[in-house]
């Protein structure tokens, strides 16, 4: 069984083991303490939801919290009884911080809730058994906490070629995973054949130091008795060899790249606990709510591991340890070599607590005043992820972010083993720790003005495209002002005539429900315009952000969009048409109609035409000079639009020229004042193209000015710019020959 | 309960402080003080004093200047080791001002003024060395000969030794001779063969007296690399550096050259390898730079002692090397877990 082949990993350190101390004792199980106290967040990822109000009662094993969101946890009472607050207590946390806890008191009467087991586990689907587990609160419980079952789902994405069980507990001192190794031998082996179920890894493999000679024992005689094909690996002892990347290269000689997970290279790795958790919660459907923590350091008489509720105050277990108080100089959640400090022993034991150390000063002294680092290189020797700690450390000391940052600082784990080892006991990994959150600030920042300044390009291209819109609109009505003024004129007389006749009732009485649909009708197109506007909006926002996905997605509905108003657009011109008499009517002026005035309405109508169509010339000749001022490409498109444009403006002069009340205007009415329309959003469009243009070529050349040496690659990107333009240009030309097409047709 | 709230780790390996690897590497220095003492009398340990005295007093005035606490910089032994191996350096019997001059230049210019232990880009004990050498050649190169060879046929006793470093010692010709490096570098005319046959520095008695100067240093060095204070890296890479160069010119021009052995055995080969250029802070820091920058010294040794001014060139090898150090850290940066190639150079960025 032990003739795996064990790698090695670079440097590490032998610090004293201290383990013999706790274990001494049998397993502990403390009584019931006065309260329990169950923070919301033992887990990596959002805190969970209570479920319970005060003053319920609840059952050991019921659900109190739930999770929330993907990466998160359910929390379950680990006793009966009621829950007296739901408050801020403080938690066992490095910077001594108080979380939102749900705290129980218990009856005593330890009630179990009704346990559902999935005894056909073999046959379900792995979601179903992996959703039970995360039903069950199952967290990574060797330190970080990671739910489960996003750890399980997650070992899919690639195969699994190794299935990594870790019992190193390389941490001094820490000896719960011992413990619970001989205690749960077969409920371990269990529940990792039961993970491994859910995995299909081809190997799984359990990592264990030399210094557990009964742990290995135990279980190499119950995988013998179960004729399990799960490989028990020896490992050298040597910290930190329990570290996940550590023991990965031990078991396997893989190296998990910088910045990915072990799933990333088909590998899963699992703490013991967990996967007796697992076993637990499927086999006998408990819920994650009691662990096995190590109490153990010179200021507790009876050192020795305890079974113990979630949520036990530290203060009950140190006194059933037996603690002389004026011993105790520190006390530490963890090892000596990751742990963290507590300011108080009301912190309660969460999931991931696996020991707490009440140190004595004469176990763990003050550290030694800070010497100069004199680069000898000890830490080097001794960091297990090849880093540099020396030359980091220079970079820490002086604040040069990136320097650090280019030598791996993201890379350091954190293991203590350079501060171990330093003669200068210089705290290294302090310095570590501060310059990574002064990098990860940075970056924050850097992101934060990166968008800002993202946003405000964005603005102020948008701002140019909107004004050039206005302007040319403005533009429009002045002209369409001017032409009304002499076709008011111009109709004056004829309207003075059709005032003098009489009203027409059955006229009146058809008018309101016609009315009605037009109404409809335009207030359709409002709505309609106002929708394709904030559309072309949002597709030059993305276009600013180059969200690709968004920007295909955008130009689907802005041209479905645009569709369904030329849609509206025809439907009105037809209600306008189907009912000639409509718009006298609307105007009370025109309430009276004599059988010319269709004939003068059309000649208005006309009119109106004409100075739009003259309007949008202008717009188009705008356009294209802005294009020609710009950039080539485009300039052919504009200038055969605006070749149309003088066409129908033309012709509709044409046909105003000749006053005859004939049909011919009347017909082409509808249809010109679609493509009118349907024109000016082309040239909306066009402008924002130009706009979105210049901001990009202007953005580009201020590149091209500001650093020379990448002046081949910004051209190109120029070019590429201008291509992606002409390319742009093509297909809307194309849109509107379609569009005209239509025209004609309708 | 007060309790210490503390970052980890909260254990630390007992008893390696900064001031014990200093200790040790003085302690490693003691077999080949002794062989120096048993050849040439008594001058070495009076130079070890001197300088001890001068060391410290110019680290505590520099020190009370820059208003740091006195006692505890002066307890990491740094200034000491810094004396120790000056007092090594120096011939034994060098006047005492050039042992004051030389010991006080390197803990003032070289070392305090960049900001005291830590901060130095050069081997102090080897800028003062430096100093001295170019300041005062003649003494500078008055090394003793072993009694059997001299003219006197006696070593200096210790009032002889105390006269000469103090004072003047008229009949202190009849005691000196040239190294053996020395004789070999003025060796002018003759060729290798004829050289070791008549120049009394080459004959056997005086280039045994340097081979057991040698073999002590070589022992403390290997007490160092027991008690893992250096790597081999550097001290092997100077060595085999040494080692090659000569060997190569040996075999091509075997009757100008001196032989590999020779080489390695004469001079502060092995003190230079050992203790010189393993000084953590002015040398190079990854594995893979300490073997460059070992290699360089020993090219530059071999240089400097065929080529150069001087007979012997571990400090100016060890000196001009640390100029390189910085940059050659930059491009042999160990590669870290996870990544596939090792960052290289002075261009923040580029990962993998």
């Amino acid at each position: 069984m032990q003739t795996a082949q064990v790698f090695s990993f670079h440097g590490g350190i032998h610090p004293e083991e201290n383990k013999t101390q706790s274990l001494q004792l049998p397993l502990g199980k403390p009584s019931l303490p006065k309260e329990l106290i169950l923070p919301l967040s033992q887990h990596i990822g959002q805190a969970s939801v209570p479920l319970v109000a005060i003053g319920d009662q609840v059952l050991k094993g019921a659900p109190i919290a739930a999770n929330n969101g993907l990466l998160s946890s359910h929390l379950h009472a680990p006793t009966s009884g009621t829950i007296t607050a739901i408050e801020s207590r403080p938690i066992a946390h490095p910077s001594g911080l108080s979380d939102l806890c749900i705290v129980l008191q218990p009856d005593g009467k330890e009630t179990w809730t009704e346990l559902k087991p999935l005894p056909n586990w073999q046959q379900l689907d792995a979601t179903e058994v992996i959703s039970h587990l995360a039903d069950m609160g199952i967290v990574g419980m060797g330190g970080a906490g990671f739910p489960t079952q996003v750890k399980l789902q997650g070992a899919h994405k690639k195969p699994l070629s190794h299935f990594i069980i870790n019992a190193a507990e390389c941490e001094p001192y820490i000896t719960s995973d011992d413990t619970l190794i001989r205690e749960k031998t077969r409920e371990l082996v269990l529940g990792i054949e039961l993970f491994q179920h859910l995995v299909q890894a081809e190997q799984v493999t359990i990592g264990i130091e030399d210094n557990k000679p009964t742990a290995i024992a135990a279980l190499n005689k119950t995988l013998t008795e179960c004729n399990s094909k799960i490989q028990l690996v020896v490992v050298p002892t040597k910290y930190p060899s329990g570290g996940e990347r550590q023991l990965i290269q031990l078991l396997t000689g893989q190296e998990v790249p910088s910045g990915q997970y072990p799933a990333d290279i088909g590998i899963l790795c699992q703490n013991v606990g967990t996967c007796v958790a697992g076993y637990e919660a499927v086999y006998l459907g408990k819920p994650l709510i009691s662990r096995i923590t190590t109490l153990t350091g010179k200021a507790l008489n009876a050192p020795q591991n305890v079974d113990v509720l979630l949520g036990t105050p530290v203060a009950h277990l140190l006194a059933y340890a037996d603690l002389q108080e004026k011993q105790l100089n520190r006390l530490i959640i963890g090892g000596p070599m990751m742990g963290y400090t507590l300011d108080s022993a009301a912190v309660p034991i969460v999931k991931t607590t696996n020991c707490i150390l009440a140190a004595n000063k004469k176990e763990l002294p003050a550290p030694a005043p800070e010497q100069a680092c004199i680069r000898c290189g000890m830490c080097e020797q001794a960091c297990p992820a090849s880093l540099l700690p020396q030359q980091l450390l220079w970079f820490s000391k002086s604040q040069e972010l990136e320097k650090a940052e280019h030598y791996n600082l993201f890379d350091c784990i954190e293991c203590g083993a350079c501060s171990y080892v330093c003669p200068s006991s210089i705290p290294l990994v302090q310095y570590y720790r501060h310059t990574k959150s002064s990098i990860r600030d940075a970056r924050e920042a850097a992101v934060k003005s990166d968008l800002a300044k993202q946003r405000f390009e964005a603005r102020k291209a948008r701002q140019d495209a909107e004004a050039a819109e206005k302007e040319a609109k403005r533009l429009a009505r002045q002209q369409a002002s001017a032409s009304k003024a002499v076709q008011t004129k111009k109709t004056a007389p004829a309207t003075k005539t059709t005032e003098k006749s009489a009203l027409n009732a059955s006229n009146s009485e058809a008018a309101p429900q016609i009315n009605d649909t037009t109404k409809k009708l335009k207030v359709d197109v409002a709505i309609g315009k106002s929708k394709l506007k904030k559309l072309q909006k949002q597709l030059v926002e993305a276009q600013e952000d180059e969200r690709l996905e968004d920007i295909s997605a955008l130009q689907l509905h802005v041209s479905e969009q645009e569709k369904a108003l030329v849609e509206l657009e025809t439907e009105l011109a037809k209600a306008v048409k189907a009912n000639p008499t409509k718009k006298p009517s609307d105007t009370p002026d025109n309430s009276v109609e004599k059988a010319k005035a269709p004939a003068n309405d059309a000649l208005k109508k006309a009119k109106i035409d004409a100075a739009i169509a003259k309007a949008a010339v202008k717009k188009v000749e705008k356009a294209l000079k802005k294009a020609e001022e710009l950039q080539a490409p485009e300039v052919d498109a504009i200038r055969q639009q605006l070749a149309d444009a003088k066409k129908r403006a033309d012709e509709l002069e044409k046909v105003l020229d000749n006053p005859s009340p004939s049909t011919p205007p009347t017909e082409q009415k509808p249809a010109v004042s679609a493509a009118q329309l349907d024109l000016a959003s082309q040239v909306k469009k066009e402008k924002i193209a130009v706009a979105l243009a210049k901001a990009k070529i202007n953005k580009l050349n201020k590149r091209l000015a500001s650093s020379p040496e990448d002046a081949e690659t910004v051209s190109k990107d120029i070019e590429a710019a201008q291509q992606q333009l002409v390319q742009a240009e093509s297909l809307l030309a194309t849109l509107i020959e379609s569009q005209h097409n239509s025209q004609e047709t309708s | 309960m007060a309790l210490l709230r503390i970052t980890s780790p909260h254990t630390q390996r007992a008893g390696r402080r900064t001031s014990w690897v200093m200790q040790m590497v003085i302690y490693a220095t003691l077999p080949g003080i002794i062989v120096q003492t048993w050849l040439f009398g008594w001058g070495t340990v009076i130079n070890l004093a001197i300088a001890g005295v001068a060391a410290l007093l110019s680290e505590a005035a520099i020190l009370a200047m820059r208003r740091r606490p006195i006692r505890f910089f002066l307890q990491d032994y740094s200034a000491l080791l810094t004396a120790v191996l000056l007092g090594i350096a120096l011939p034994p019997t060098v006047p005492w001002w050039v042992t004051v001059t030389a010991v006080s230049f390197a803990i003032v210019f070289a070392k305090q003024i960049y900001g005291g232990l830590g901060n130095n880009p050069f081997n102090p004990a080897m800028v003062g060395y430096a100093i001295v050498l170019v300041s005062f050649p003649v003494p500078m190169s008055q090394w003793l000969g072993v009694s059997s060879v001299v003219a006197s046929g006696e070593m200096l006793s210790f009032s002889q030794s105390l006269q000469a470093i103090f004072h003047q010692l008229p009949v202190i010709d009849s005691y000196t001779m040239a190294t053996p490096l020395d004789g070999f570098k003025h060796k002018e005319l003759l060729d290798s063969q004829s050289a070791f046959e008549t120049l009394p520095a080459l004959q056997a008695a005086s280039i045994d007296s340097w081979l057991w100067v040698n073999l002590a240093y070589l022992m403390g060095g290997l007490a160092l690399l027991w008690l893992r204070i250096i790597t081999w890296h550097t001290p092997a890479a100077l060595l085999g550096a040494l080692l090659v160069m000569s060997g190569l010119f040996y075999v091509f021009d075997t009757s100008n050259a001196a032989s590999p052995f020779f080489h390695l055995t004469t001079g502060a080969a092995m003190f230079g390898a050992f203790f010189i250029a393993t000084d953590p802070v002015s040398s190079c820091t990854s594995n893979r730079g300490k073997l460059i920058y070992g290699a360089g010294i020993g090219i530059l040794i071999y240089i400097i002692r065929t080529w150069g001014g001087y007979p012997d060139g571990v400090a100016f090898g060890v000196l001009l090397m640390n100029f390189a150090a910085p940059l050659i850290d930059y491009y042999t940066q160990p590669r870290t877990y996870g990544h596939k190639k090792a960052k290289t150079g002075l261009k923040i960025g580029g990962d993998h």
